[in-house]
């Protein structure tokens, strides 16, 4: 982590150094101050606002007053739909570049290459692409449907790089023990090589959560605007992001409940990442010990 | 010895095997196929504005009124692109410094019980939501611009919270890119008894520089991308900026606020302006990429 | 031992990492039931060789076989060939103890699951026999569901060996099976190794020459000549041992080289 003993042996002397360290810890002192500002901001106008009514309670007077519940249940069932398509594609996807394509692999490299442009698209182009291909194409309109399709899209890039890690960190003496047992590919995969790329595998799946739950510009013109509780998939819902959007620019007087629910959304993605760096380490730290 | 049980021809094994491979470079395919699919999308959806219009007049129309269609509408894209380049390039220039000092806190000024909690810091900030980071620069940052100079809503606003969403990837690229200094060159460094400073802006930096590189070209291109904050903040107004308090209005926010309610034309050179956003940031990320193997070669 | 009915035969065989040769032109007759020793200096090419018996080649990366593998009637490297079911008949023991991390029991289980055993009763059978047959079920069977990592180096390895045993293969190799285990397993292993003289054709790669020379019924002998592994001097291990016909071999057996 900290290289202290390499650098232990340069001495920080001189006027240069000591400016140089000052202009350093300034630095450090300012992002951190800015972002204890805005975490201190969040609960000092949110943290009052939330309670049990305002999770489940439906909003009323255009989000002014009542809840945000409809709007979590939307969430979620974006989230369901972008992860229930995202997973085995990103997998199967993962397991093919890490197990059967070689580096040299022309075939293996073009989705390799694809991928990385695929993680630089601006979500706003997400959200044109998904407006153009799944509203209007394929007619799914505006609807949970089509916002958590356009988010599968967008997270693919991030759960095919962990879970291909993972992979990658599984000792290869498991696969050549296996292939000289005569165990085929698919047993050696599914008996040998996923369970012990496990770790890799869920700190994919909650990397990919937290983009797609943070995601605003990709759902606006795919999942909608309507903030009723939905009532199937093919209905339009409103998720936590597009409502924090729409209290702050369209709603005068939204403040309060925006900033109550930009908190949540904000509780929820330090959970997930904390859970992700935590299990993070802890895959790192069983590949140092082999 | 059991000759008897072991399978004549092809075993079962065998065949599942291979409806295995199959499936997986099924899958690979589909994935692969997201970009061309995306790229597809967007130049069928322009063909009607670029054939119609023109890709000229996106760049020499007097204004940008397209609701007209074609004949009687404009659609001069400069000042949004502007908008764009102006807060991608100011965000850059803020937060490379700030990133590079953070990554060198991280890693050689902060003692390690400040560097481990500092670090998790950074990861926080990478994970904040840009819709958040549009909110708070909405209610406090803008006042507090307006206070000295209205609206508020500007150039600068966008610039301020840009840098602070991209700073993280700047940091953390800086400290992965100086963590993988090998420790020979410090000792080289130390051996010539050179100062703190001196190693580092003399051997460390310049060793680190691709990583580095790379890093602040992705969070070039994640600010050119970056739609919510800058449609919070900006104030959206179609307009040459004069001064950093001016309000601007970039591509994305462009798009965010007329999708709604545009047809026809106006809808097709909405999907132009995606075109670019595209093409722009692609090329970046290629950039990046070239860099990155030119480092493994080398 | 005459070599009259070798079980595995290579032709001319080769492989190449890239434009990296490993090995050349090696064409060696394995007997049925012996233990034929490979040996040689680190670099020649002889693990390498091992891995074209059960086609474990296939899985090295940017690497190139030619020649010829036969066992038995099946020519190894037919494109037709059932790599499963070779493998199967071939069994491998590698130079570090490899179980997976599964218990004990699902160690041997899965590839017997695999191989099609369906019944419990029978697979019971078969582990609690070649347990014993490793002398390992003294030791392991009020355990079987215990991790398999949690055995010490020379249990691994046996356990790896009642793995390769348990699906009854016809050529065991083994790639320098006890040069990671203590003074006291490598005892244990090497005595395993000749108690499966007669009942399988066994191919040992070992460079350790007094080992070779306590177990082998007869030794093929590699060196590096002109960057890449050959084939020297093979025959009976009292004649390659006792009377070398090549000055190479003499003087490695010797001492005197490598």
């Amino acid at each position: 982590m900290v290289d202290h003993e390499m650098w232990g042996s340069t001495p920080a002397r001189g006027r240069t150094d000591r400016l140089v360290a000052a202009v350093v810890w300034l630095a450090a002192t300012v992002v951190t101050a800015v972002f204890l500002w805005i975490l201190a901001d969040l609960l000092r106008h949110g943290a009052g606002q939330i309670s049990w009514t305002f999770l489940t309670a439906a909003p009323a007077s255009a989000g002014r007053a009542g809840g945000i519940g409809p709007i979590l249940v939307s969430t979620a069932w974006i989230l369901a739909v972008c992860l229930a398509v995202a997973l085995p594609l990103g997998l199967g996807t993962a397991v093919l570049l890490a197990e059967l394509t070689s580096a040299e692999d022309a075939f293996g490299r073009l989705v390799r290459r694809s991928l990385d442009v695929l993680a630089g698209v601006p979500s706003i182009v997400f959200g044109l692409f998904g407006n153009a291909l799944f509203c209007v194409y394929l007619g799914l309109g505006f609807s949970i449907l089509s916002g958590g399709l356009t988010l599968a899209c967008m997270v693919l890039p991030i759960l095919i790089r962990s879970a291909e890690e993972g992979l990658r960190a599984v000792p290869d003496e498991y696969r050549l023990g296996g292939a000289a047992l005569g165990l085929s590919r698919g047993k050696i995969l599914l008996h040998l090589l996923l369970p012990a790329a496990v770790p890799g595998l869920i700190v994919g799946v909650v990397l990919g959560f937290g983009r797609a739950i943070a995601e605003t510009a990709a759902l606006i013109f795919t999942s909608g605007y309507v903030d009723r509780m939905p009532g199937s998939v093919h209905d339009s819902g409103r998720a936590l992001s597009i409502h924090i959007y729409d209290l702050g620019v369209n709603i005068p007087g939204g403040e309060t409940n925006a900033y109550a629910t930009a908190l949540v959304l904000v509780a929820i993605l330090l959970l997930t990442n904390t859970a992700a760096s935590l299990l993070g380490d802890r895959l790192r730290g069983r590949h140092a010990e082999s | 010895m059991s000759t008897a049980r072991r399978p004549s021809g092809r075993s079962r094994q065998w065949t599942s095997d291979r409806l295995l491979v199959w499936t997986l470079r099924g899958c690979g395919v589909l994935t692969g196929a997201v970009v061309a699919l995306i790229a597809v999308f967007l130049v069928v959806e322009s063909f009607g504005a670029l054939s119609g219009v023109g890709l000229l007049r996106f760049f020499s129309d007097p204004s940008w009124h397209p609701s007209a269609g074609a004949a009687e509408g404009t659609f001069n894209l400069v000042p949004m692109l502007l908008g764009t380049l102006l807060t991608a390039a100011g965000a850059v220039l803020v937060a490379t410094p700030l990133g590079l000092f953070s990554a060198l806190f991280c890693r050689v000024y902060a003692p390690t019980a400040v560097a481990r909690p500092y670090r998790r810091l950074i990861e926080l900030l990478a994970g904040i939501p840009s819709v958040v980071y549009g909110f708070w620069g909405l209610v406090v940052l803008v006042p507090l611009i307006a206070r000295f100079r209205p609206p508020g809503a500007s150039l600068l606003a966008g610039v301020l919270i840009l840098a602070l969403m991209i700073l993280p990837t700047i940091a953390l690229a800086a400290d992965a890119a100086l963590s993988g200094v090998p420790r020979r060159y410090l000792r080289g460094a130390a051996a010539l008894g050179l100062g703190r400073w001196a190693t580092l802006s003399g051997v460390a930096l310049p060793a680190a520089r691709s990583g580095i590189a790379t890093g602040v070209i992705l969070a070039a291109g994640r600010a050119l991308g970056e739609t919510m904050a800058v449609l919070m903040v900006c104030g959206n107004v179609v307009e040459m900026p004069a001064s950093v308090f001016d309000p601007v209005r970039t591509l994305t926010a462009n798009i965010a606020l007329e999708m709604a309610y545009a047809v026809g034309d106006h809808r097709s050179a909405l999907f132009v302006s995606g075109l670019f956003l595209l093409v722009l940031v692609s090329g970046l990320v290629l950039a990046a990429e070239s860099i990155e193997r030119r480092k493994v070669v080398g | 031992m005459k070599n009259a009915h070798p079980l595995v035969q290579t032709e001319a065989l080769g492989l190449h990492y890239g434009r990296k040769p490993a090995f050349l032109d090696v064409s060696l007759a394995v007997p049925r039931g012996a233990i034929t020793a490979v040996i040689g200096p680190s670099g020649c090419g002889k693990s390498s060789f091992l891995a074209c018996i059960n086609r474990l080649s296939d899985l090295l990366p940017r690497c190139r076989v030619e020649g010829s593998v036969r066992i038995g009637e099946t020519e190894v490297f037919d494109p037709g060939t059932d790599v499963v079911a070779l493998r199967r008949r071939v069994g491998m023991i590698f130079q570090k103890p490899n179980p997976f991390p599964l218990s004990i029991r699902r160690n041997l289980e899965l590839p017997l699951k695999e191989h099609g055993m369906r019944g419990r009763a029978e697979r019971d059978a078969v582990i609690e026999r070649t347990l014993t047959d490793v002398g390992l079920w003294q030791e392991v069977h009020d355990r079987l569901d215990a991790s398999a990592l949690g055995l010490s180096g020379g249990q691994q390895q046996r356990l790896c060996l009642a793995r390769a045993l348990a699906l009854e293969p016809e050529v065991v190799l083994l790639d320098e099976p006890c040069s990671a285990l203590d003074p006291i397993s490598s005892g244990v292993v090497e005595d395993l190794i000749v108690s499966l003289r007669g009942r399988y054709t066994v191919v040992v790669v070992t460079h350790n020459l007094a080992q070779a020379r306590r177990i082998a019924d007869r030794v093929a002998f590699f060196w590096v000549q002109d960057g890449a592994g050959r084939l020297i001097e093979e025959g009976e291990a009292d004649q390659v041992f006792g009377d070398p016909r090549d000055e190479l071999t003499a003087a490695y057996v010797g001492g005197a080289r490598g």
